[in-house]
């Protein structure tokens, strides 16, 4: 085949594989921005997603649109208990404690999601209306499922943008995340606005488990996508949204790049030798602000 | 309640508090070498491998707890040093020589890990060093031709001048040796001018810069020391195990050791051993507690996961200064009966705060 061909192919399937990382990244970093909680337990929020879904989808015989709508309601309710229950009595611990908070709820999770019955440990796989079908774009031949997680990823990050910029509660919390104490005298809720970043961050999650499912199926270990997720995060330097989704962009790409052109082996560490080589050049990431810090 | 009065500055570097203190310490190092002989083999074992532990938290501790530098890669520098000693071993090296160059190697990987360091703080160093630590690992896995990639290599009995550690005995001997070197070793640097610049450096970095510790010597002997000591700890573990392959290492192994300081309680020395000890008795708690579940519960696989993240989170929510929080208490409780109350031992500053965290 044309060598360009299999470039573009590559960079295709590596930007849709990208588009995951980032939306599991968005989530990461929606809840630091607002709550200053790095939450380990992203990806494992990005696996309950996918099997609600599955349950709903799949054993429960919902359609689909509907089925994974519900899914990322079920899930978006699952982060809010989640930061009522754990992280809220945590405000104002140290950062330490708080990674190991979500490290062990990510640990937790995957335990418990093994001893469900009906879940467990094996791989499922969640059916979805576009299985199979490929689109042809001139030469390239591009998978539907790939299109349909580009897509989705646009109109989501489009939809998240038009909502922090106008909805009223969008600005609240982009209030909050900037200056709690500012914004809590401006008379917003700083506890509900916790809630909802919460919920909204699970559901985006959530989202990204669904997109995934097709390529990696649903199982309990899926969370550790978080592990790739984390490096486009930190990419885009962590508290920048736009960072996010271009850190997961690149990463996606320079992975499946590094598994065409590069020694085998190098696929798996591509992501972390990126991270470590912008880290070097840009320590607060490519989008990230440095701060200044007063004794 | 005992009062100490100080009439000097040295006295708050001392290596132990006062003479009591000494006397316990003597005690229980006594009960430590005479456990070979009183304990059964079982749990003698559990022993060796609570002194690995030791020495792999001693270094975690002194970077983490004392220099406030988390890192989520150590199960890198344990595999290193794991791998170095197998591999020389295989080799034909001495026991002690193989030892010895473990802990360089791990001290070398860890200054180079340590660099991004200087630049970095907080989350964006916790994830740097995740990310080496998978590259590390990633290096093992496919540098076949040295490592045996990812089958494994089996290591043999330590071997020291014709004496074979062909036993628990002695292979606890020798561990318990270096457990004890290790703790003495960061004992000792928390006393000296470099530990205090170390926990300056985790207090406020800022403020440590301006009273004139040079942030990049320090944090680089920080990280170089943290991962020599965990590096000997490989080592010794890839001799207890006798068979190593490059999946004993992963991230959940780091994320082990953080908790076992955390459990044990950060920023003190007998966090280490209390956090070492409870991490290696957990699983066999589980294990002996399945015996009275019922079989539905008993059967799942995640049981350990679960428990063990469950008593994780009781700890951040309910004791987050660890068992030797609990400790501190008790004793507390004894020596203050009956005047003890709730808000007693409740200190304002949390140990360990950094300050992009």
């Amino acid at each position: 085949m044309d060598p360009l061909i299999v470039f573009l192919q590559a960079v295709v399937s590596g930007i849709s594989i990208g588009c995951i990382y980032a939306l599991v990244a968005l989530g990461f970093v929606l809840i630091y921005k607002a709550t200053e909680v790095v939450n380990f337990a992203q990806g494992e929020l990005m696996m309950v997603g996918a099997f609600f879904a599955y349950t709903l989808v799949d054993l429960g015989g919902v359609p689909f649109v509907p089925g994974v709508l519900l899914a990322l309601l079920a899930t978006a309710a699952f982060g809010v208990i989640l930061n009522h229950l754990l992280l809220r009595p945590l405000i104002g611990s140290p950062a330490f404690t708080i990674v190991l908070a979500t490290v062990a709820v990510s640990t937790l999770l995957r335990a418990v999601v093994a001893m469900i019955p009906g879940w467990g440990v094996e791989t499922h796989r969640l059916s979805n209306p576009l299985a199979g079908q490929v689109v042809p774009i001139g030469k390239l031949v591009v998978s539907a499922e790939h299109l349909m997680v580009i897509a989705v990823t646009v109109v989501l990050v489009g939809a998240l943008y038009l909502f922090f910029s106008l909805a009223r509660v969008g600005v609240a919390l982009q209030a909050t995340s900037q200056n709690q104490l500012a914004a809590g005298y401006s008379g917003i809720d700083i506890r509900r606005m916790f809630g909802l970043i919460w919920g909204i961050s699970a559901a985006v999650a959530a989202l990204a488990g669904v997109l995934l499912a097709p390529a990696a199926f649903v199982h309990v270990n899926m969370g550790y996508i978080g592990l790739k997720a984390f490096p486009a995060a930190v990419l885009g330097g962590f508290g920048s949204l736009p960072g996010a989704v271009v850190g997961g962009l690149i990463i996606g790409v320079v992975e499946e790049l590094a598994g065409l052109y590069a020694p085998e082996g190098v696929k798996n560490v591509a992501a972390y030798v990126v991270l470590l080589a912008v880290l070097m050049v840009r320590p607060q990431g490519l989008f990230g602000i440095s701060k200044r810090v007063r004794v | 309640m005992k009062f100490y009065k100080k009439t000097s500055y040295t006295e708050d570097f001392r290596l132990f508090r006062d003479g009591a203190a000494a006397f316990w310490y003597a005690l229980l190092g006594l009960a430590l070498v005479a456990a070979p002989f009183v304990l059964p083999a079982y749990y003698l074992s559990q022993l060796v491998l609570i002194g690995i532990y030791v020495v792999a938290g001693a270094g975690l501790m002194l970077l983490s707890g004392y220099c406030g530098q988390v890192s989520l890669g150590h199960a890198a520098f344990f595999a290193v040093g794991a791998f170095t000693v197998a591999v020389l071993e295989k080799h034909g090296v001495p026991f002690l020589a193989a030892f010895a160059a473990a802990g360089a190697l791990s001290a070398a990987v860890g200054f180079v890990i340590g660099l991004p360091a200087l630049r970095l703080s907080g989350l964006y160093l916790a994830i740097a060093t995740l990310a080496a630590s998978f590259i590390v690992t990633e290096v093992i896995v496919r540098w076949e031709g040295v490592t045996n990639g990812a089958s494994g290599l089996n290591v043999a009995k330590i071997r020291i001048a014709g004496w074979i550690a062909d036993s628990e005995p002695k292979l606890y001997a020798i561990v318990l040796a270096v457990a004890v070197a290790a703790m003495l070793a960061v004992r000792n640097i928390v006393r000296a001018p470099l530990g205090l610049a170390m926990m300056a450096i985790r207090d406020s970095e800022t403020a440590a810069q301006s009273m004139g510790v040079p942030l990049m010597r320090v944090k680089l002997a920080a990280f170089a020391i943290s991962a020599l000591l965990t590096g000997l700890a490989g080592a010794l573990y890839a001799h207890k195990l006798q068979f190593i392959d490059p999946d004993q290492f992963t991230i959940l192994v780091s994320i082990e050791f953080l908790v076992m300081i955390f459990i044990g309680g950060i920023g003190s020395m007998h966090g280490i051993v209390l956090g070492a000890a409870f991490v290696i008795a957990l699983p066999q708690l589980v294990a002996v507690a399945k015996d009275y579940l019922p079989a539905a519960v008993a059967q799942q696989s995640g049981l350990q996961a679960a428990v063990y993240a469950a008593v994780l989170l009781a700890f951040i929510l309910a004791e987050p200064t660890g068992l030797y929080g609990i400790w501190r208490k008790i004793k507390h409780y004894f020596s203050m009966f009956p005047f003890y109350r709730k808000g007693s031992l409740r200190r304002a500053k949390s140990f360990a705060k950094s300050e992009t965290w």
